[in-house]
């Protein structure tokens, strides 16, 4: 089985998100990049794969040089190999067709994406990659289990579960679910060691438009002081809500 | 031109969801000076739409397959928005509406905004407020394409009646490629979801095990709300992870956020953060979450919770 991982390199869970040149651009001062969190899901569920299949995992990113440190720590996760697509994202559209115009030629039986990025929170690369692919798509994937050459797969819905099967190829929207917070798998000496054998390599963009462009950013407005109430006047805070937030 | 809205249907019924997403295409409609038109699968009764401004309704039946089909919407949304040549096709931020929306935008040819916060601040060229960074910031985007997918952020609009009168249409079955088969859905509880749910109460670790969850439970019920918690809580088994919210979890976007018990981590709260009204109940006054919340207690949960629920309860029933 070939895989594909979709990686998205993203500030870290904690950053203070800031922005220059006049609200035009991200501040990545002293900011710490991890690998997208639906996206180490999704590797994490590939991994498991590699070891009961024998698969063999492609981690692929769109960006600049800078993108490689996550790179090298997937396949110190255990990504046989990896692949940088060397030009700047755009936005969804952009890299949906960057990666479309790599896998075309590969024909993975298997690509995950991560539900979605937690910067721009997109949420679209995986549809659109699995569009321009003809290849069956499904979001929010929960469970991916392989039996012969059926798939069990689930997908998370408002309020409950849908309960699939499917065949190969497919691409599928990962996030926590399809494997839990403690399958994650840290990288040990070994491991990293072993990535700086591995294949990191490096490819010319394709020619591609983007379909939106960001013209500025704003930060919520700053929040009012909280409003305490005692602890012994529970009826003060109902009074507050119903009457002054109207929100009962 | 026209301005096309998905209407997704729960057990027949048009979700409050996609009534506020009827009252914003019908916003749009008008901004443009042109007709809405509704998409809707299965639908038992389309006289609703008729009181928010939809001028015509593609009803497409469901008998072949009862199932969300996402290839099969997508092609069907796609086929009338080319019949209609609509500019925009419009789905909420529900699980099948994210689903549907890149799909569509791609075999439209069409710019796909998520997240979108209000109406377009302005048409040609299309430009829209979205969040981004999960709640910690906003961009504005630029369209530069003049036909538009987007998915609207819950609660950013409004649901809004007017009467219009919409003239029911059909189309043939459109079929899907898609190998992927739906065999059955489970629901989770019988409550209203995180998504459609206009209040929604937390519990994080405070609430110190799973047997004590029937605090949540009590005052989530009172309120008619969902009920949610923080990542740690969903990580050691506590609660389901269909629960958890937050950065890495599901985002919260209700006019009510009551959180017990949790502390506020930034990524706990750049999740929550498009709630419009959020009130926190901690032992521990130094907690983050007091700089976020707009009322708080300081208090024990395991007083302050009971109380407030047998008062809630007494109100209601009054
Ligand atoms: C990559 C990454 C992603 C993450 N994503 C998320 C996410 O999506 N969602 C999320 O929630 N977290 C997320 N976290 C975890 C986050 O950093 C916090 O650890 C977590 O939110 C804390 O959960 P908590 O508030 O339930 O627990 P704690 O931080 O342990 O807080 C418990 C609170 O309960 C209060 N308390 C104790 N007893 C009582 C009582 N009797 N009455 C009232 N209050 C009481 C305490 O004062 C304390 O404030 C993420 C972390 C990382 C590293």
């Amino acid at each position: 089985m070939k895989i594909l991982v979709c990686i998205s390199n993203v500030p870290d869970t904690t950053s203070k998100i800031n922005f220059i040149d006049e609200n035009s651009a991200f501040d990545n001062q002293g900011i710490t990049y991890i690998i997208n969190p639906n996206d180490e899901f999704g590797l994490t569920r590939a991994i498991w794969l590699q070891q009961k299949e024998g698969a063999i995992i492609t981690v692929a990113t769109v960006g600049e040089a800078s993108c490689e440190a996550i790179l090298r720590k997937c396949l110190a996760i255990g990504a046989d190999q990896a692949i940088r697509i060397d030009t700047t994202p755009k936005d969804g559209y952009h890299v949906a067709t960057q990666l479309a115009a790599y896998a075309e030629k590969e024909s993975f039986d298997l690509i995950i994406t991560g539900r979605e990025s937690i910067d721009y929170n997109g949420g679209m690369v995986g549809g659109m990659l699995a569009t321009f692919l003809k290849i069956p798509y499904l979001a929010n994937c929960i469970h991916f289990e392989k039996e012969d050459e059926t798939i069990h797969l689930q997908r998370e819905i408002d309020g409950g579960k849908e309960i699939l099967k499917g065949n190969l190829p497919l691409v599928i929207g990962a996030q926590k679910g399809l494997v839990e917070e403690k399958d994650l798998i840290i990288p040990n000496m070994r491991g990293i060691m072993q990535a700086r054998q591995k294949p990191l390599d490096v490819l010319a963009p394709v020619e591609a438009r983007q379909s939106s462009l960001i013209k500025s950013y704003e930060k919520p407005p700053a929040k009012g002081p909280v409003k305490l109430v005692d602890a012994n006047n529970i009826d003060q805070l109902i009074d507050l809500l119903q009457n002054e937030a109207n929100a009962l | 031109m026209s301005i096309l809205v998905y209407i997704e249907t729960q057990e027949s019924e048009i979700k409050k969801s996609s009534l506020e997403v009827a009252s914003y295409g019908r916003a749009i409609a008008d901004a443009k000076g042109t007709s809405l038109i509704a998409v809707c699968f299965g639908l038992q009764d389309t006289s609703l739409l008729s009181q928010y401004g939809v001028d015509k309704v593609f009803n497409i039946s469901t008998a072949n397959d009862i199932h969300f089909n996402a290839e099969r919407y997508s092609n069907t949304l796609v086929q009338i928005a080319t019949k209609e040549t609509a500019d925009f096709i419009i789905v909420s931020s529900s699980a099948n509406g994210r689903f549907l929306g890149p799909i569509t935008a791609a075999k439209y040819e069409a710019t796909y905004f998520s997240n979108v916060i209000g109406l377009p601040l302005s048409y040609e060229p299309v430009e829209v407020k979205r969040s981004c960074f999960t709640n910690k910031a906003f961009n504005h985007s630029i369209s530069k394409n003049n036909k538009i997918v987007l998915s609207l952020s819950s609660n950013s609009f409004g649901v809004y009646e007017k009467p219009s009168e919409a003239i029911q249409t059909s189309i043939e079955h459109v079929e899907s490629s898609s190998t992927l088969e739906v065999i059955s859905i489970e629901k989770s509880t019988d409550k209203v979801s995180i998504a459609d749910a206009d209040i929604v109460v937390s519990g994080g670790r405070g609430l110190k095990g799973p047997e004590n969850w029937y605090l949540i439970e009590n005052l989530a019920s009172v309120l008619g709300a969902a009920t949610a918690c923080s990542k740690p809580v969903s990580d050691l088994g506590w609660r389901p992870h269909s629960e958890h919210v937050g950065q890495t979890g599901k985002p919260v976007a209700s006019n009510l956020y009551i959180a017990v018990g949790v502390s506020g981590a930034i990524q706990h709260l750049a999740g929550i953060n498009s709630s419009k009204i959020k009130v926190v109940i901690n032992n521990d006054p130094e907690a983050p979450f007091f700089k976020a919340a707009d009322y708080g207690i300081v208090g024990d949960a395991f007083e302050v919770i009971p109380e407030l629920t047998s008062k809630l309860k007494a109100l209601k029933e009054a």
